[in-house]
């Protein structure tokens, strides 16, 4: 195993790659925030794993330095838990856009979230298909008229309530314009034993003019402040997760500290990677066939 | 004189006619005789028609007969159904005090108190079936010791009390048929020296050489006809830390196969037709992020869902060319089940050494039948996980480029954290470094790197298997698990004083063409025998070779070939 060298520093995921982001884009304010929380972690670069989809979000991963699976479009999950599951060393983030993560993948959000490997999965969700040039996701607001969708989007789903109801054992939500705050619950996220949501609102200045900055700063306020709320009790996050309009929380909605599935499989022990290949070993198995 | 004769047990779904039929198939492998086993079952779990045949010989066989010479009816409608396999000599054991059967053919009807001895000696009537295998035992003059012995085998997970009965109740009707049919038959099975032999399925086999080729991580969902291999490894994996995922989905499946495969573990999923459909997508991605990937995709009669429990060879085409943007990929099609254990052994050398997906196609024929095979020889077993870094080289790197650009087109693996080194990859087209370009000079550079590095895979090919008689009236070609029935075609022909040449196929991919245009450049009429109704693999052989067959012989019917039926169809084409 290799150990830490040393302090991380922010430079230590400097990329080399040029941005193909919008100016303005919210995604710079994750990319930000993501970076400090792995300094602050104290990860170095190769303990990280990132794997992406397809969207804007797909892109993350080569903006910083670490290792990378850039995936299929809503696949991300898959690739992150089996990585993880082999190497449990990894620091595995998997990092998707809202079409990815609820749209295209939204079987394996759903079984991932309730099959609870250790990971983080982050969501950029900035309400509108960027990559594809502005169509209706499934978190589109109501009546948000696109060109595929002229009479308004149709529906619109509250993943953080899927995310409830599927006893994902840590939900939380962060604003792109608020990097402490995100950063904050990106360590949370990544410490949490178990699979971790973040949902990050990420304003898209190109094609969503209805939900930017201004719309989301007017809305945000942050749960840990809420004196009342309990995270651990499941009926009140619920509501929480399907609480959206004038009022929107950000923060840590929801958490249940549950058993792993890579301890279920019995896989944490000495990373499967690292396992000799030896085909002598199973001549037990060839007696059975006597 | 020649022994091979073939029985069969039929009757209602969850009769135990599978469990049955591989005791007694076991018993007689270590009576010292060569076992083929076909299941014939329908896509329910209780009641319908199921049967299974146990063929057994002195010679090795790799195929089902078409006659049966001693059947065991556990209803009435198996005789009904089975009359017309039945050969001139044959038998049928039934319980006449249970089954309504009329009069006609008493002679080759033996009344066997099947449900009442059960009753009696065993203790529950549901022990009927293990009477009826006693009774053929004694009939056939094998040595009831070895059933014994392989039923205290099975039946210890249910305990002492199952176990016994089922002893007791055989030996009830070995007893019964010694005392009021012996001489009846002059089919004998009795006692040889047994080799060093195992019987196994087509996916036994296959799932144990995953495993002994170091496969470390398994995700599937569940369908026919490779479950088997998903909870062979599943059941045998854990005492070697080998994890089995069920996932929600085939799509999930595939791509946990690249995650763990693109972290550095060997890993292999298992489907039929209808989930190989969502794991194409994930087959593209290995393509271009030059993952190694086993799938192993067991064909069943299609289109759509077709019939989940039968046979067919109608993914070929699928298998070769399934997945967008055009690559190319190994296709194997063991031949048997002793060659399912070899060439997945080989199947995930290569993944590793082309850094490529690679797929077994099997079928559901060779899936679940039982076959003896030579003991494997664990030390033949050569694992080559091809160009990779070592923790020593990794250390000394600055840049790990993942998609190196070398002269072979391959380039040296690493996995995430084995040093600092960082690993990357992406389904974009990338550069060396694995970061998302659009130039067209890198673009073109990587496709022809990726394609550089498969131009090696035709020299790690063993070619088919080519019999050639210098005065064969025909030459008959097949691929993957159609091969016990084209050789026996062959032999069956020969005694009848025909010659035929056998060209068949256990590579599909990298195509062998040189090797089958030298082999039919001159030889007589091409016949192409394939379990289809589209003549894939004749397709296939035009298209890379310019040879045209002369005709295909074709089955889809959901049932496998057999030799007769090979025989038959090729003496009214040449007649």
């Amino acid at each position: 195993m290799v150990t830490a060298s040393g302090k991380v520093k922010i430079e230590d995921y400097a990329a080399t790659s040029a941005v193909a982001w919008c100016t303005g884009c919210g995604n710079f304010g994750i990319l930000r925030a993501m970076k400090k929380a792995l300094v602050e972690l104290q990860l170095e670069p190769h303990q990280v794993l990132m794997v992406s989809g397809i969207g804007q979000a797909g892109k993350f991963p080569h903006y910083l330095r670490c290792n990378v699976l850039n995936e299929l479009h809503g696949r991300p999950i898959p690739a992150a838990t089996a990585a993880k599951l082999v190497n449990p060393e990894l620091t595995v983030i998997a990092v998707s856009g809202d079409g990815d993560a609820y749209g295209e993948g939204g079987n394996h959000f759903v079984h991932a979230m309730n099959r609870n490997v250790d990971m983080t999965y982050m969501v950029h969700n900035n309400q509108v298909y960027a990559l594809t040039r502005g169509q209706a996701c499934p978190t589109t607001d109501l009546g948000f008229a696109t060109k595929m969708n002229p009479n308004g989007a149709w529906v619109s789903l509250r993943p953080l309530a899927l995310a409830v109801a599927s006893d994902c054992s840590f939900v939380a939500r962060g604003f792109a314009g608020d990097g402490e705050h995100l950063a904050k619950l990106i360590q949370m996220a990544i410490r949490h034993r178990g699979f971790a949501l973040v949902e990050v609102l990420q304003p898209c200045p190109t094609f969503n003019r209805r939900n930017t900055f201004q719309w989301y700063s007017q809305r945000v306020y942050k749960l840990d402040e809420a004196k009342d709320y309990d995270p651990e009790d499941r009926t009140a996050a619920f509501n929480k997760a399907l609480e959206w309009g004038d009022q929107i929380a950000i923060g840590l909605i929801y958490k249940h500290d549950r058993p792993l599935y890579e301890d279920y499989l019995g896989v944490t022990k000495d990373p499967l990677v690292r396992q000799k290949i030896d085909p002598l070993q199973f001549e037990p198995l060839l007696d059975e066939f006597k | 004189m020649a022994v091979d004769l073939s029985f069969m047990i039929g009757g209602e779904a969850g009769q135990g006619i599978q469990s049955m039929s591989f005791v007694f198939g076991k018993t007689l492998m270590r009576g010292g005789y060569e076992i083929y086993i076909s299941q014939d079952f329908e896509s329910r779990i209780r009641g319908g028609h199921s049967s299974a045949s146990v063929r057994s010989a002195d010679k090795r066989i790799q195929a089902v007969s078409d006659k049966t010479d001693i059947l065991i009816a556990l209803d009435t409608e198996t005789i009904d159904i089975h009359k017309k396999d039945m050969d001139s000599a044959g038998l049928t054991i039934c319980d006449r005090e249970r089954l309504k059967i009329g009069s006609s053919n008493h002679d080759n009807i033996l009344d066997i108190p099947m449900e009442r001895l059960a009753v009696e000696k065993g203790g529950d009537r549901v022990m009927s079936n293990t009477v009826a295998i006693g009774a053929l035992v004694g009939l056939i003059e094998c040595d009831f010791d070895l059933l014994a012995a392989v039923l205290r085998e099975e039946f210890r997970r249910y305990g002492d009390k199952t176990t016994e009965g089922n002893v007791s109740a055989a030996r009830a009707g070995y007893d019964h048929a010694k005392q009021h049919y012996a001489g009846k038959t002059s089919h004998r099975l009795t006692p040889r020296t047994p080799g060093q032999k195992l019987l196994m399925t087509g996916h036994e086999a296959l799932a144990l050489a995953a495993m002994v080729a170091g496969c470390k991580f398994v995700a599937g969902y569940p369908m026919t006809p490779t479950t088997s291999i998903l909870e062979y490894i599943a059941e045998k994996g854990r005492q070697f830390n080998i994890p089995v995922v069920q996932t929600e989905d085939e799509i999930s499946a595939a791509n946990m196969v690249v995650g763990a495969a693109y972290a550095g573990a060997r890993a292999m999923t298992a489907t039929s037709g209808g989930g190989f459909c969502l794991m194409v997508e994930a087959l593209s991605l290995a393509a271009m992020t030059e993952t190694p990937m086993v799938v192993v995709l067991g064909q069943r009669p299609g289109p759509a869902i077709g019939l989940p429990t039968r046979t067919e060879q109608s993914d070929l085409e699928f298998a070769l060319y399934g997945g967008h943007g055009g690559f190319q990929r190994p296709v194997l099609a063991p031949r048997g089940v002793a060659d399912a254990f070899w060439l997945t052994v080989r199947a995930f050398d290569l993944a590793e050494k082309y850094q490529t997906p690679v797929i077994i196609i099997t079928d559901h024929d060779l899936a679940d039948c039982y076959n003896t095979v030579e003991r494997f020889d664990l030390k033949q077993v050569k694992i080559d996980r091809g160009l990779t870094i070592s923790d020593e080289e990794g250390a000394r790197l600055t840049t790990y480029k993942r998609h190196q650009i070398t002269e072979s087109g391959i380039s040296p693996r690493a996995f995430p954290m084995q040093t600092r080194s960082l690993v990357m990859t992406d389904s974009d087209e990338h550069d060396e470094e694995g970061h998302i370009i659009e130039d067209a000079e890198t673009r073109t550079r990587m496709v022809l790197k990726r394609q550089r590095k498969l131009d090696g895979l035709k020299d790690d090919m063993d070619g088919p298997k080519i019999t050639l008689k210098p005065d064969a009236e025909f030459t008959m070609v097949g691929w993957g698990s159609t091969y016990g029935a084209i050789r026996e075609a062959a032999e069956l022909l020969e005694a009848d004083g025909v010659r035929a040449n056998v060209l068949h196929l256990n590579e599909l991919w990298p195509f062998p063409a040189d090797a089958v245009m030298r082999a039919l450049s001159n030889a007589p009429k091409v016949f192409v025998i394939e379990s289809n109704a589209t003549g894939q693999l004749a397709r296939l052989m035009r298209a890379e070779t310019g040879i045209k067959a002369h005709k295909s012989i074709l089955k889809f019917d959901g049932r496998p070939f057999t030799p007769a039926y090979i025989v038959n169809a090729l003496k009214k084409e040449v007649s």
